[in-house]
This record gives structure tokens, sequence and C-alpha cells, in this order.
């Protein structure tokens, strides 16, 4: 395929994900909004008002970069592991395996499909928010950058979960038991400084707290852990996935009998 | 003549250890339209599914107009066109977007692909149907959308498993008409089916698979010159209480009124009516048993397991 041949092939993907999830906004836009403004109001509003501030800020500007990307990780994550595994399991991929399409558009259509609703549902949260805090900007650059490198690695996440997956329960596992325990304790309500030593160290491991952690930097201009060690292990991590979807792809696993 | 399609020794082992394909080898030249036979189960799916690359092969090389699909990739796969045998398009979207979808993966701008789509769509009769969502067309209209959606980058080779299941005469009868002019327009074609009518009606070549190996790859009017004997379906006017005494002792009496009769290829007709005229038995009607095809095609398929299981 020539290079335009390609692009052509790419927006196809991306428009084909991108009105799959607007034509279901009220099960793929409106809950997640619904649901974090549901914790701006109990833990920013009412709790947040006892709790006083968190590294001198007032406690509900502290919480709402987290909560921001909290649903940037989980929105991209489920809008690829639900398209890709629905479309194995209908046969629908088949459609792609069929034509030439390269398997590097494949994953990239994907992960622009999962990364668009990702940043749709982070903007809706981020305007909810300005009901209930005035949002300052520390470094935009930061605050793009960190949420499109997160929704990128988190939809890589999402694909390879779909491409795994043999029935529906799978695709609901992960997100159940390992990115939503990983992501309340990446430090989005509290900051890893309160914690004791032991246990800093053992958050250290999540890598959750590395993206929560940048984002909030680009809003508040704080951080607990270093800002470029953070951007070193959300782009390890998205060569890794990338590299191990394509090679999966390759192989024809779980795709190709 | 090109040579639209070439498979060489392709073998398929699947996981189970199960041999679907046992070394495969055949070619079908442009222009053609080449039915591939076989019982359930006997890897014509298989051998598609590998030209497709839906499924990977165990060994063997296949090439779409001398393109090795291992080694160009893109270029084979822009020539192929495939129908399956399962509906694999996504039912919940518009019916002109799955077309164009297609089409975009094929690297076809939307504004071509639009108007593409409206030429195939209305070729094939759904036209009207084309904002509908795909799960609320019949499942005629959804074997014609696979058509449509196979043809939308215009293939030079098309291949069809089984588009016809579980579609009504009337609509059959119409994609047969449709597919023959596709492939007089050039288009080459490979059709599987279970409806040996169809492949006799639309078909000039005729490869039977069974058991994963080729049995038969030749033409059909060489296939059919093989077959000895038909056996035909009279319908008499008086009813009858015995055979008659015939010259050509080639008569069963099924019931009072109905007669079947096998006749030689080297006989004529003619001396048959002659004889049943001599005896005062007037033939009302007149029909073929069986189609010649499955004759011939359970004639070789039968043969083919006694060989293998005297091995």
């Amino acid at each position: 395929m020539t290079f335009m041949e390609q692009y052509i092939a790419f927006k196809t993907i991306v428009i084909k994900e991108v009105l799959r999830f607007s034509r279901i906004w009220l099960q793929t836009i409106i809950p997640p909004v619904i649901t974090i403004s549901l914790y701006f109001v109990i833990f920013g509003n009412l709790i947040g008002s006892q709790i006083g501030d968190m590294d001198g800020f007032k406690y509900m500007d502290y919480i709402v970069p987290g909560l921001i990307m909290m649903a940037v990780i989980t929105n991209s994550y489920a809008n690829v592991v639900s398209s890709f595994y629905g479309t194995k399991f209908h046969h629908h991929i088949e459609e792609m395996l069929v034509s030439p399409l390269p398997n590097y558009l494949i994953v990239l259509g994907f992960i622009a499909g999962g990364v668009a609703r990702g940043l749709t549902v982070g903007i809706a949260v981020t305007g909810v928010s300005l009901f209930f805090t005035d949002l300052g900007f520390y470094s935009l650059g930061v605050i793009i950058s960190t949420v499109i490198l997160t929704s990128t690695l988190f939809a890589l996440a999402g694909l390879l979960n779909g491409i795994f997956a043999t029935s529906f329960d799978d695709i609901s596992i992960v997100p159940t038991f390992v990115l939503t325990p990983l992501t309340y304790l990446g430090g989005v309500f509290y900051s890893i400084n309160m914690l004791p030593e032991f246990w800093q160290n053992v958050s250290r491991v999540n890598p959750i707290l590395y993206m929560v952690n940048t984002f909030r930097y680009g809003f508040l201009g704080v951080s607990d852990l270093s800002i470029g060690l953070s951007y070193a292990i959300i782009i390890g991590f998205i060569v890794a996935l990338y590299s191990y979807a394509i090679y999966l792809l390759h192989i024809g696993y779980g795709i190709r009998r | 003549m090109a040579i639209a399609l070439s498979i060489q020794n392709l073998t398929k082992t699947y996981a189970n250890g199960f041999q679907a394909l046992k070394g495969i080898s055949l070619e079908v030249e442009e222009g053609e339209f080449y039915a591939l036979l076989g019982p359930n189960g006997a890897g014509k799916s298989t051998i598609i599914g590998i030209i497709c690359s839906l499924i990977t092969k165990s060994s063997g090389k296949v090439h779409i107009f001398g393109k090795d699909v291992d080694r160009d990739f893109s270029g084979a796969k822009q020539l192929i066109g495939l129908v399956p045998q399962e509906f694999n398009f996504n039912v919940f979207e518009p019916v002109e977007e799955i077309l164009v979808n297609q089409a975009g993966y094929f690297g076809i701008d939307r504004h071509t692909a639009f108007k593409r789509a409206e030429q195939y769509l209305r070729q094939l009769g759904l036209w009207e149907k084309r904002r509908e969502q795909a799960r609320d067309l019949s499942g005629g209209m959804k074997r014609r959308l696979m058509i449509a959606r196979a043809l939308v980058h215009r293939p030079r080779l098309l291949i069809l498993d089984e588009p016809t299941a579980g579609v009504d005469i009337e609509v059959r009868r119409s994609m047969w008409q449709f597919l023959r002019e596709l492939n007089q327009s050039g288009t080459t074609i490979i059709l599987t089916t279970h409806y040996l009518e169809e492949a006799e009606n639309l078909c000039r070549t005729i490869g039977i698979i069974d058991e994963g190996e080729l049995v038969a790859n030749t033409s059909m009017k060489q296939l059919l010159s093989e077959l000895h004997t038909e056996t035909f379906v009279l319908d008499v006017k008086t009813p009858l209480s015995e055979i008659p005494r015939l010259r050509q002792d080639c008569l069963r009496l099924v019931d009072e009124t109905t007669l079947e009769a096998d006749i030689s290829r080297d006989c004529s007709i003619n001396s048959l009516f002659t004889e049943l005229s001599s005896h005062g038995i007037e033939v009302l009607s007149m029909r073929n048993k069986t189609n010649r095809l499955e004759q011939l095609f359970v004639r070789i398929v039968e043969a083919n397991n006694k060989t293998g299981n005297a091995q």
C-alpha cells in the first residue's frame, strides 16, 4: 500500500471507532462523567472539606487531576478492549484481515479510537470539575502530553486484553481486579508522602502513580516523583506493549486460526 | 492466459493434530469460473481461509496472479475479494457504511468508496436499504451485501464460500445471473457450494476435495463425460401393472404411473420413446432423477473413501 492508501486505511479505522462509541454515548460518555461528578461531590466537597489541605492545596484541587486521569485511563482501556474483542467475537475482524492493512495500522487505528474516547471523557470530566473548583494550569504542555501518552498506553493495554480474551468474562477481569485497584492506589486521593516509607516504596512499583503525579504536576506544579522518570516509564511501557501487540498480530494470536 | 490462483503443496495441521489439508496443489486460470466442491469438513473453507490470510498454513505456497501471499502480502490482497460462508459484518452498522469502510481498508478514498458502494448496492438490489442497519436485512440481502462488500475494491479474483446457502430460489437465480455477468466481464471466480446444480450451471472447471486431498480437477465437460449412464424419471399417462419388456432392459417401475430408465450415453433416448410407444405407453413428462454432477460427485467421493479405508 502506498503512504496515501495507508493514511486512508488508518483514517477509516479511526472514523469507525469514533462513530462506534459516539453512537452509544449514553453508555460510553455519560456514565463516567456521572461517576466522576459523584466523586467530586462526595470526596471533594463533603469529605474533602473535613480533610483540609493536601500538599498545600485544597483537597478538591488536589484530587481533580487524579480523577480526570482515572476517567481517561479506564475509558481508553475499556474502549479498545470491548471494541477489539467484539470485532473478534463477531468475526468482523475478518474485514480487516482479508484487506492489505498492515498489522501496525490495525494497532494504531484501535489505539487512536481508545485515545479519542479517553480524551472525550477527560474533557467532559474537566468541564464538570469547573463547577466545583477553579482549575489552574501550571504547564499545559505537561497536561496534554501526559494525557495523550497515558491514554495511548492504556488503549494498548486494552488491545492486548482484547487479543488474549476468549470470552466476555476475560474483558472485565483485568479492569476489575487490576486496573481499578492500581488506579485507586495510584495517588488519586492522597499523596504517597503520607504513607510509611515501606508503602511509599511499594507504591512506586505502580505505574499509574507516575501518570497521576505527572498529570497533577501539569495543573498544580507539585509532584511526589520525578517528572522525567515518569515520562521515561510511560514511554517505556508504550514501546514494550506496542511491540508485543505487533508481535501477537504478526503470529495471528487470537485472530487467525 | 495468466494463472489467477496457484497453490502448491498446501498443508494445514490444526493444533489438535487434525490434518485438514494434505498437500494440495491446484491452479485456476484467469477468467475461470471454478467450482471447489467437497463434503462437509473436506477442507474447502480451510483452503479459502489460507488464501485470504484468515488461517495460517502449515506449509506450501499460494500465489495470486503471480504474487506470493507471504512475500507480497499487500499486492496479493488487493487482488482478492472474499464472500465468506458466515455473516461477518457488524450488524449494527448501516449497509452503505459497511461497504465504505471495507473500501477504506483497501486504501480507497471515501468519495470513490461512496460511488462504488452505490454502484454495487444498486446492482444487487440493496440501494433502498443503504441507510438501514445490516441486522434488519433478510438472509438473502445479507448474502448480497457480502458480495457487494467483496467487490468494492474491484478484485480480479472473487472467492465465494457457499454464497447461496439458505437463499430462496428466486434470489439464488438472480445471484447466479449477477455472478455470470461478473465472470464475463473478466473477474475470475472460485465458488464452493453444496448445490451441485449451481456448480453445474455456473462453473466451467471443477475441483473436488475430500479428506484434505484433491481427488478431481478437470473441466466440467470432461467430468460430465465420465458419466456413462443417466437415470431419467418418466411419468406415463396410463397406469401400468408391470414393467414393459423392452429391447433395452433398463426400466424400473416406481409406481403405476412412474418409470425410471437408466440410459447409457451411447444410447438414443428416441429409441426408448419409440419402444414405449410401440407398447402403447404414452410419456407425459421426463426429468433427470438426480443432477448429473451430483451422481459423479457421490461416485468420486465414495471411491476415495473406499481407497482410504483399504489403505
